[in-house]
């Protein structure tokens, strides 16, 4: 079968909205185009209709009741949402005070989690950043050692959208139950792809998002747990006390109605496409690792997402590979290809070298990859490596047995 | 990212590529002037070789360079530029006729700077392998 180009290999980014859910959305942008407030019309109960419905399918793919979905614009809102309305809820002390509490995150959350999370910290509250160990993964350990008897807040990734590792998130959430502290997941990379169940997962507050599942984009979601204990937010944007207060402002029932559809597509075929995206990333990283020399995997061996590899490949800058394999849609965890000159926070939080940082590739697959797309994507990252190795001092001082990170380089 | 045509084709087809032996081998060869510039936490290397004659002409020039396709471009049109010319002609290529000749954003004027670095940085450990006072004409170097 012959590989349509470009190959899309960054399903972690965003995932093509399935055909499906832009069917389940269409009537509702010309004819069933009511707003889901307006009470006293057609117009008004089919929008009001179409937004229970998605409500019902968002919470059954989580285990959860409709009443503790909040709609959202995505991921970033929720996260903001979840952490900036529950510190100033469970706050100790009153607005320009200091410790007001403590907050937990991890050092390699997504900024969408951290920046909240910094802005907390100017407000008076304190926020203890956990470093992740080399493999990536938050422990349940590990949150206890940071806790405090004014914990009010955790805030861990369910599944990290660099390296895809995943954290201890139901035994995290079991210790914030015990200690008292709400628990928070940004779940994006997470739910649509492996089970999730709240109440089994002890969570508290989830972010999640309809463009990494299939869905729309500019459409989010963020559970808040009505009982056991029951959550409350202070809100961020007020207006006309829509989502029970939490989230003012007209509801997006097209987005949301795709957002819906595209948690009941995840629910029915989550379980074979997991294993099936599973075998895919296998093949990618064996075949990489089994043709080039000097590859790392980065993140933990085992606990890591089924179609998320990111993969070092030692002495190749990591844009100058983007560029050698232009067919095949990828990051980097190189600086070059974001406004900052740092290369990627994530794999630097793990203690990879920024030398392998650089060298860094993010392969995600999705929904529509095949193996013969992970075929060609091997031949071209092969081929782009070893031309840029023929290139590389760096790969010239390995051959002649030179320790690279020996020598003291002029930085500029 | 959107890279112009000419860095394209510096990246696709790069000129002179290689070097004039294993870094221990040019270390003593009086002939030959190594730079070695940047550094592998911030994403780029680039390494020059310059072999020049009696006249103190550059006869060959020869880079390897870990960095961006903006980098890669930037030293391999540096070799072009420096063959056949004197070492104090070589000296007076600019950074910015680099970023010029290849329509460089603002964000990639640092490749262009590590490549005028490299010409500089080469020249100099030709001229200190062959006893010239930096400023010095090359020709007056006896080999």
């Amino acid at each position: 079968m012959a590989v349509k180009l470009p190959i899309y290999m960054d399903n972690a980014a965003t995932t093509r909205t399935d055909p499906r859910v832009v069917e389940a959305m269409l009537p509702y942008f010309t004819e069933k185009f009511g707003n889901a407030a307006s009470r006293n019309h057609k117009f008004g109960w089919e929008g009001e209709d179409a937004v229970d419905l998605a409500r019902e399918q968002a919470a059954a793919l989580i285990g959860a009741s409709p009443k503790e979905i909040v709609w959202t614009s995505g991921s970033t809102e929720s996260n903001n949402l979840a952490i900036k309305g529950a510190a100033r809820m469970y706050a100790k002390g009153p607005e320009g005070s200091k410790n007001r509490g403590h907050i937990i995150a991890a050092a390699h959350e997504h900024k969408a989690v951290l920046d909240p999370c910094k802005r907390l910290q100017n407000e008076g509250f304190d926020v203890t950043f956990l470093q992740p160990p080399a493999d990536g993964v938050i422990t349940r350990a590990m949150v206890a050692e940071a806790m405090r008897d004014d914990t009010i807040l955790v805030s861990i990734m369910w599944a990290n959208n660099e390296i895809g590792t995943i954290n201890e998130v139901p035994e995290i959430g079991a210790l914030c139950h015990e200690r008292g502290a709400i628990f928070h997941t940004d779940a994006t990379q997470w739910v649509g792809k492996m089970p999730t169940n709240v109440d089994k997962d002890n969570i508290d507050l989830m972010s999640w998002s309809g463009h990494k599942m299939y869905g729309p984009k500019g459409v989010g979601a963020l559970y808040v747990r009505r009982r056991n204990p029951r959550v409350r937010l202070e809100a961020i944007q007020d207006g006309g006390g829509h989502e029970r207060g939490m989230r003012s402002g007209t509801l997006n029932v097209t987005g949301i109605v795709g957002f819906g559809k595209a948690c009941e597509l995840a629910m029915h075929e989550m379980d074979t496409e997991r294993e099936r995206l599973l075998g895919l990333r296998r093949k990618l990283e064996r075949d990489l690792s089994s043709r080039l020399e000097v590859v790392q995997v980065n993140g933990h061996a085992e606990r890591r997402l089924p179609h998320i590899l990111n993969i070092s490949f030692g002495y190749v800058e990591g844009e100058s590979l983007l560029m050698g394999i232009k067919d095949i849609a990828c990051s980097s965890g190189s600086a070059c290809t974001s406004a900052s000159l740092e290369p990627s926070y994530v794999l630097k939080s793990l203690g990879v070298g920024d030398e392998l940082a650089h060298s860094s590739l993010r392969l995600s697959l999705g929904r529509w990859s095949t193996e013969e797309e992970v075929d060609y994507a091997v031949e071209g990252i092969v081929k782009a490596v070893n031309h840029l190795r023929t290139m590389s001092p760096l790969w010239d001082l390995y051959k002649e047995g030179i320790d690279v990170s020996k020598i003291e380089w002029q930085t500029h | 990212m959107a890279y112009s045509d000419k860095v394209i084709d510096h990246y696709q087809h790069p000129r002179n590529v290689g070097s004039f032996g294993t870094s221990k081998d040019v270390a003593t060869r009086k002939d030959v002037g190594v730079g070695i510039v940047g550094a592998p936490e911030c994403g780029d290397v680039m390494q020059l070789q310059i072999k020049v004659n009696e006249q103190g002409v550059i006869e060959d020039a020869k880079f390897k360079c870990f960095g961006c396709g903006s980098a890669i471009a930037s030293s391999s049109l540096a070799t072009e530029w420096i063959k056949g010319k004197s070492i104090d002609e070589a000296l007076s290529i600019k950074n910015t006729q680099i970023v010029e000749e290849l329509s460089l954003p603002p964000v990639k004027i640092h490749c262009s700077v590590l490549a005028e670095d490299s010409i500089r940085s080469a020249i100099a450990d030709y001229k200190k392998k062959n006893g010239i006072a930096a400023g010095t004409d090359a020709a007056a170097a006896t080999h």
